[in-house]
């Protein structure tokens, strides 16, 4: 592979785990902002929980672009192969996630969470092989 | 952790290991689609195999929404990664496709990840934290 494909195939990997980390985050977040929807459910019934999850406007940015990052990947496997895309980018994903939750979320993601992470990550990387 | 959270969690482990098996299981029987038809595309869903893939992934999307509504992104992910063991198995005794043991140790891996996270608390920023309440827990568990 020459230095320019390695380039092209570093950026295409980016922009999937950029993309779907943006798009994991920014749910994650809408979903904190709703609240338990167990408890929404309860209250307002189910067409209430699918309102007060659709009207948020960071959950449609967090699935926008989590569709970005689904035709990325699409993309990334036209142009490579799926050994190398596949395990690459979702196994950097977990960690992206876990580094983002910690920024953005505050999430407390202390020495069993990363642990955790690492061995997800790993066993992804081992089955894509 | 109530029991019907931890029934939401095998829910979003359940359907995304069998919607996408469904859906490796309908393209194969349709057989390779080339870019250059994508007509051919929107034939697959159609085919009942895709159809009821597609249907799962739908409530994998709509149980992982409920899941991140009461816990941490960073707890659900790795939670969630158990579909990856499910679906080695069947692939393996559905699909009937070769899994050698270097997946099998990857299978081992995120099962010992699984297992690390679930044991840990699964909401845990206490600034923002809606802690589960004992009112809450009893509304749960008199849900249907």
């Amino acid at each position: 592979m020459s230095p320019s494909q390695i380039l092209a195939t570093i950026a295409m990997i980016a922009s999937v785990v950029v993309t779907a980390t943006t798009g994991d985050i920014l749910t994650a977040s809408a979903m904190r902002q709703i609240g338990d929807l167990d408890t929404i459910r309860t209250r307002r019934g189910l067409l209430g929980a699918v309102a007060a999850v659709l009207s948020s406007g960071r959950f449609g940015l967090g699935v926008l672009c989590l569709a970005l990052s689904f035709f990325a990947l699409l993309f990334a496997l036209s142009q490579r192969e799926l050994s190398l895309i596949g395990p690459a980018a979702t196994s950097l994903t977990f960690v992206t996630n876990a580094l983002a939750a910690k920024i953005f979320l505050k999430e407390n993601v202390d020495r069993r969470r990363w642990t955790a992470a690492f061995l997800v990550c790993v066993g992804v990387t081992l089955l894509a092989f | 952790m109530t029991f019907r959270r931890y029934l939401v969690l095998a829910a979003v482990t359940l359907t995304s290991s069998c919607g996408d098996t469904f859906l490796a299981r309908g393209m194969k029987s349709l057989g390779p689609v080339s870019l250059h038809h994508p007509a051919e595309l929107i034939h697959a869903i159609f085919s009942p195999w895709v159809a009821a893939g597609i249907v799962l992934l739908c409530g994998f999307f709509a149980s992982y929404l409920t899941a991140l509504s009461w816990a941490d992104l960073t707890w659900v992910l790795p939670a969630s990664s158990f579909g990856y063991v499910i679906m080695e198995f069947l692939a393996r005794f559905w699909l009937h496709e070769k899994v050698d043991s270097l997946r099998w140790l990857g299978v081992l891996f995120i099962t010992a990840g699984v297992g690390f996270v679930t044991r840990g608390p699964s909401w845990t920023d206490p600034g923002t934290a809606r802690p589960e309440t004992a009112e809450e827990s009893a509304l749960e568990e008199a849900l249907p």
